[in-house]
């Protein structure tokens, strides 16, 4: 880590031992100050860095294939024509979409793995995604769906399915454990329904809502961009105010309570902005699965910190969403596949190392 | 036990033989007091109408046997459990009329368990204890600093500050819960059941700390199992049975044999602490 203090413009280092490189910021005389610790830093800039390339990468891969600066250019304006056309109007909504989701996922996870104190608690873990289908799955069956019409019934699928588990999880207060057992089992019910549903469908129907099914972000354009830029930011901001309650949460409910956490309150308002990223994920893309389940624990061992942490979370939820999407539009071209088939397909890979590590240590 | 017999005790107890005032009405200074209370979960009441002032710069240990009411009590003070009727005041006014992280900031709280989240190092740990004083633009002050050096210096858990918790004895995990308190920089320190599942040498080791951080100004509130632990350490005892506060004052003048029969049902001596000269209560068995 010695060459990193040549490289880091290295504020004052903290003058407690940390057991980790911990440097402090103090600005403004004091009055905006922070701690950082520094492997999570680097951990952080790496994860977005290469999020952002492969973003790039991801811009001129395709039919027609643009030289990456042909790509940069194009970014910054200087070029017209077929380029800016493919680069700019057709390819970036999607790239974009695929690092804001990606992020919304890593976040929406680390809140809920927080949450519940346990690696298993994800959105999609805890039957958030079943249900959203089954409301994209109503809409596309008996209103024939549309775009729109399809996000509004994933989002309201999804809201009530949150709603069912907390209903069923809650005794005295909401324990992470019970939740996630409610959410397997709620989860497991809403499958079957889905299933049945598909069964009842038309051919072509059946096909449109298995797709849907799957999540992807083909057929992606700029009109879905700008709602979720506008939903991420506000909850962003929300976040920003709560999201270091999350660490002290974790400390079990009474030491949350003796520092000033305000228990109830602070939940409510973590999980429902947990709740809302993965709903306008869901929305806008159908539901990606394991994203927000790997990303916080793959960004947690990166850093080897003490809890999942927020903004590595996103980080690594927008390089693994970029990353499975071009492996998704390039695998099997010119068949694209839905992003959400790669993401499975990680994620059953990421749980088998993940249970192989754990039978390795008993 | 009959009336006659509880109503002597609890004369003999009150009124200080120096004094001539009940010890309860004894007029110290507190900041921190339970007015009326009753206190009870879920339809299960505890306490009823419940008088408890704590003496500022004392430290206060509230002894009596399992499920009397004392943890209840102190989260009741700590304002973890809401009274169904009365109030809890904080320098005067009700401690449920304050913020969240306002209270923080006046009264702190070593709770019965805490959890360290995996792989969180000493001073990490003991960081997260400044959070009522932390704000979302400053979160890492050169006051906050100069708190954890502190808080790890007085509990002597300096020298580890960079390890992980999970690696920690019992005893250095609780001085190190203990730093993680005491970073919080309270006047008021509230600690419940502090040397439960500590062999007796860090028992000891705690309690003299506590001592110390009493000598140093601060309030304390202890609940203790061991009653020799409490009638040494502590400057105020509350002993209490079945919810209700049934003798306080100094140990010396609160503890005598009849007390601890009344209050555990234990047949006992009370002589004197060689080393301490505090009442030591010897159980004489069946």
């Amino acid at each position: 880590m010695t060459s990193l203090d040549q490289a880091l413009p290295l504020e004052k280092a903290t003058s407690v031992d940390f057991g980790r490189r911990t440097i402090a910021i103090r600005r403004f005389g004091g009055r905006v100050s922070l701690r950082l610790d520094v492997r999570t830093l680097v951990v952080t800039a790496v994860l977005l860095t290469a999020a952002l390339a492969l973003a790039v990468v991801a811009l001129g891969l395709g039919e027609f294939s643009v030289a990456v600066p042909d790509v940069v250019s194009a970014l910054l304006g200087q070029s017209s024509g077929a380029v800016h056309m493919v680069v700019v109007e057709w390819r970036l909504p999607r790239v974009l979409l695929a690092l804001l989701l990606g992020a919304a996922m890593g976040v929406s996870g680390a809140i809920f793995q927080s949450l519940t104190r346990n690696a298993l608690g994800s959105p999609d873990v805890i039957g958030f995604n079943t249900g959203a289908y089954t409301g994209a799955l109503v809409v596309i069956l008996l209103m024939g769906g549309g775009y729109f019409a399809v996000s509004a019934g994933a989002l309201v699928g999804g809201l009530v399915t949150a709603a069912l588990v907390y209903v069923f999880a809650y005794k005295k207060g909401i324990q992470g454990f019970r939740l996630i057992i409610a959410g397997i089992a709620v989860s497991a019910m809403l499958a079957s329904v889905n299933t049945w549903l598909i069964l009842k469908a038309s051919l072509e129907q059946a096909m449109s809502a298995a797709v849907w099914g799957a999540g992807s972000l083909n057929k992606i354009t700029w009109d879905q961009v700008l709602p979720v830029m506008i939903v991420f930011g506000a909850l962003l901001v929300v976040l920003s105010f709560y999201g270091r309650r999350l660490g002290l949460l974790e400390m079990g409910d009474d030491a949350a309570r003796a520092l000033g956490v305000r228990l109830e309150g602070s939940r409510l308002v973590l999980a429902v902005v947990g709740v809302a990223l993965t709903a306008m994920v869901t929305a806008a893309a159908g539901p990606i699965a394991f994203v927000s389940l790997a990303a916080p624990q793959l960004a947690r061992r990166l850093t080897r910190s003490a809890s999942v942490g927020l903004v590595p979370s996103a980080a690594m939820g927008a390089f693994l969403l970029v990353a499975s999407d071009i492996a998704a539009q390039n695998l099997f071209a010119p068949t694209q596949l839905p992003v959400g088939v790669v993401t499975v397909s990680i994620g059953g890979c990421y749980l088998v190392w993940l249970l192989a590590r754990e039978v390795k240590r008993q | 036990m009959s009336e006659e017999l509880k109503e002597s005790v609890v004369t003999d107890v009150l009124v200080d033989p120096v004094s001539g005032f009940a010890p309860g009405a004894r007029p110290f200074a507190s900041r921190l007091s339970a007015e009326s209370v009753s206190l009870g979960y879920a339809g299960r009441p505890v306490s009823e109408a419940l008088d408890v002032r704590i003496p500022d710069g004392g430290f206060t240990v509230i002894v009596g046997p399992n499920a009397c009411g004392k943890s209840t009590l102190l989260r009741a003070l700590s304002r973890l459990l809401e009274p169904t009727s009365g109030s809890v005041l904080l320098d005067g006014k009700s401690i449920s009329s304050y913020g969240a992280k306002e209270v923080a900031r006046r009264l702190g709280l070593l709770p019965q368990t805490s959890i360290a989240p995996d792989g969180i190092t000493v001073a990490d740990l003991v960081a997260r204890g400044r959070y009522p004083h932390q704000k979302l633009l400053r979160q890492w002050s050169e006051a906050d600093e100069a708190a954890v050096v502190q808080a790890l210096e007085a509990t002597n858990v300096e020298g580890l500050s960079g390890r992980l918790v999970d690696e920690l004895s019992g005893g250095q995990r609780q001085r190190v819960w203990v730093a993680m308190v005491l970073a919080q920089q309270t006047p008021l320190l509230l600690l419940d059941e502090p040397t439960t599942f500590l062999d007796i040498a860090h028992q000891i080791e705690l309690l003299e700390l506590f001592r110390r951080l009493n000598g140093e100004g601060n309030t304390l509130v202890a609940v203790l199992h061991d009653l020799n632990h409490a009638c040494r350490y502590a400057t105020h005892l509350i002993a209490m049975k079945d919810g209700a506060v049934v003798a306080e004052g100094r140990p010396a003048d609160v503890v005598t044999a009849e007390l601890v029969e009344h209050v555990f049902g234990l047949p006992c001596l009370v002589i004197d602490d060689p080393v301490s000269h505090t009442p030591l209560v010897i159980p004489l068995g069946s």
